[in-house]
């Protein structure tokens, strides 16, 4: 979806603030949240992009304005009462209110190690893959209105395939629910001019991960 | 209400602290009276974020690609396995992938959608990283950016950004800093930053450490 999540070379969000020795979390409820959604994610809940889709919808001026943790609960809060896991009148209330659905799994202390890792989106593919590196592509000038992973400022460009990087999970399906319909995946380099213009430093160059239905050869 | 007076100090973001401490209190409790989560795995989880993963790890393989050219070429060719082998963790996800600065080139990794970032070397990513300002510049105005951290790259230096838009990860290996020579892996180790290997920073320099 065009969010506001997708901010490759949007202006106006002034200088980058590095904060010096800053602490893993800044507040005990961040580590907390942390946690929850981790050990909701082990119970097979919900997979990343479904995760990151519903941070996405988020109204703009909440996205905008929310620390980084704050939207990771408000997501959170949004695909538990969609999944009929958690309502909201028993968020309201601090309390369950009715009976949990069963889960997957559930993580223990003991299981954590084995956890903290990710999982691999490696996955059989479906077909051949269609492009090869050195091969030029285009982008495809899109915009679904739910979840994709290919930016704004890289669609309908001219970029060259540098890197064939597997099969992976495809993102604009699993995170609506239609299955992980795997995707070739690779890395494509574009000159900073073509996505930026000609004012742009000639020696930039971007690239993008770039799942294959979102390319065309060029 | 006992969370409201813990937090009547923070004058800046009281209120909200104060309204974040209470929903995921709440979060918390109904997720546990509800059978999803156990309260010592979430200890553990945290434990393992504050204690255990971090960019010491990053600097471990960074150091060890410096001292060592075949581990370097295997580094490069798959990180992931390169990691694994080293013994600096017991897993790692698939999908790492190391890049190399070199005089003519530098390297820099974003996430603009998100927040994707290699935790498992670096540790959890830090607020600057997730925040607009980065996300949305990085890409069409790495000089500024690498200016807020208040660093420059020679003029002739390319600049090559890596926007991390699905689950492959990355990790930049930045240059060995010149004076190291018969040093240490570890004590190259003490020289690498968690800036140095997102490409927002340099390693520091041989007099800056003890």
């Amino acid at each position: 979806m065009d969010g506001v999540h997708d901010m490759g070379g949007m202006h106006g969000f002034g200088k980058v603030q590095p904060e010096a020795d800053e602490p893993v979390f800044h507040e005990n409820w961040e580590a907390r949240l942390q946690a929850l959604y981790r050990a909701m994610s082990y119970g097979g809940v919900w997979v990343i992009d479904q995760a990151r889709f519903a941070r996405e919808q988020l109204p703009p001026a909440v996205y905008l304005t929310s620390s980084y943790y704050k939207k990771w609960e408000l997501g959170m809060e949004k695909q538990l009462a969609e999944l009929g896991l958690a309502g909201a009148d028993e968020l309201a209330a601090g309390h369950a209110l009715r009976p949990g659905k069963p889960l997957k799994r559930k993580l223990t202390a003991a299981e954590v190690p084995n956890t903290i890792t990710r999982g691999s989106f490696a996955r059989p593919p479906q077909a051949a893959a269609r492009f090869k590196p050195g091969d030029r592509v285009r982008t495809k000038n899109m915009h679904p209105k739910t979840h994709t992973r290919l930016p704004r400022y890289a669609r309908d460009k001219v970029g060259v395939i540098e890197a064939l990087r597997g099969c992976h999970v495809f993102p604009d399906t699993v995170a609506v629910g239609q299955g992980e319909d795997p995707q070739w995946l690779y890395t494509v380099l574009f000159d900073g001019r073509e996505l930026w213009g000609e004012n742009t430093e000639p020696s930039l160059k971007v690239s993008i991960e770039a799942f294959e239905p979102y390319l065309e050869p060029a | 209400m006992e969370q409201k007076t813990e937090h009547q100090h923070d004058h800046d973001h009281g209120s909200e602290l104060s309204e974040m401490q209470l929903r995921v209190r709440a979060l918390e409790t109904v997720l546990i009276e509800k059978g999803y989560v156990e309260p010592a795995a979430l200890d553990a989880i945290i434990e393992t974020f504050e204690t255990k993963v971090g960019p010491h790890i990053g600097a471990r393989v960074v150091a060890k690609a410096w001292s060592d050219a075949s581990f370097k070429q295997a580094l490069l060719d798959d990180g992931t396995k390169a990691v694994l082998k080293l013994g600096a963790l017991n897993r790692v996800g698939d999908h790492l992938i190391a890049v190399e600065n070199t005089p003519k080139l530098h390297n820099m990794i974003v996430c603009t959608l998100c927040s994707c970032y290699p935790w498992e070397v670096l540790g959890l990513p830090p607020v600057w990283y997730k925040s607009a300002p980065y996300r949305s510049r990085a890409v069409n105005d790495p000089r500024g950016v690498l200016a807020d951290f208040g660093i420059a790259l020679p003029a002739d230096t390319a600049i090559r950004v890596w926007d991390s838009t699905a689950e492959t990860r990355f990790i930049v290996l930045p240059m060995r800093p010149e004076g190291t020579e018969g040093w240490s892996e570890e004590k190259l180790a003490s020289l690498v930053t968690r800036d140095s290997m997102i490409g927002t920073g340099f390693p520091k320099r041989p007099g800056e450490v003890a």
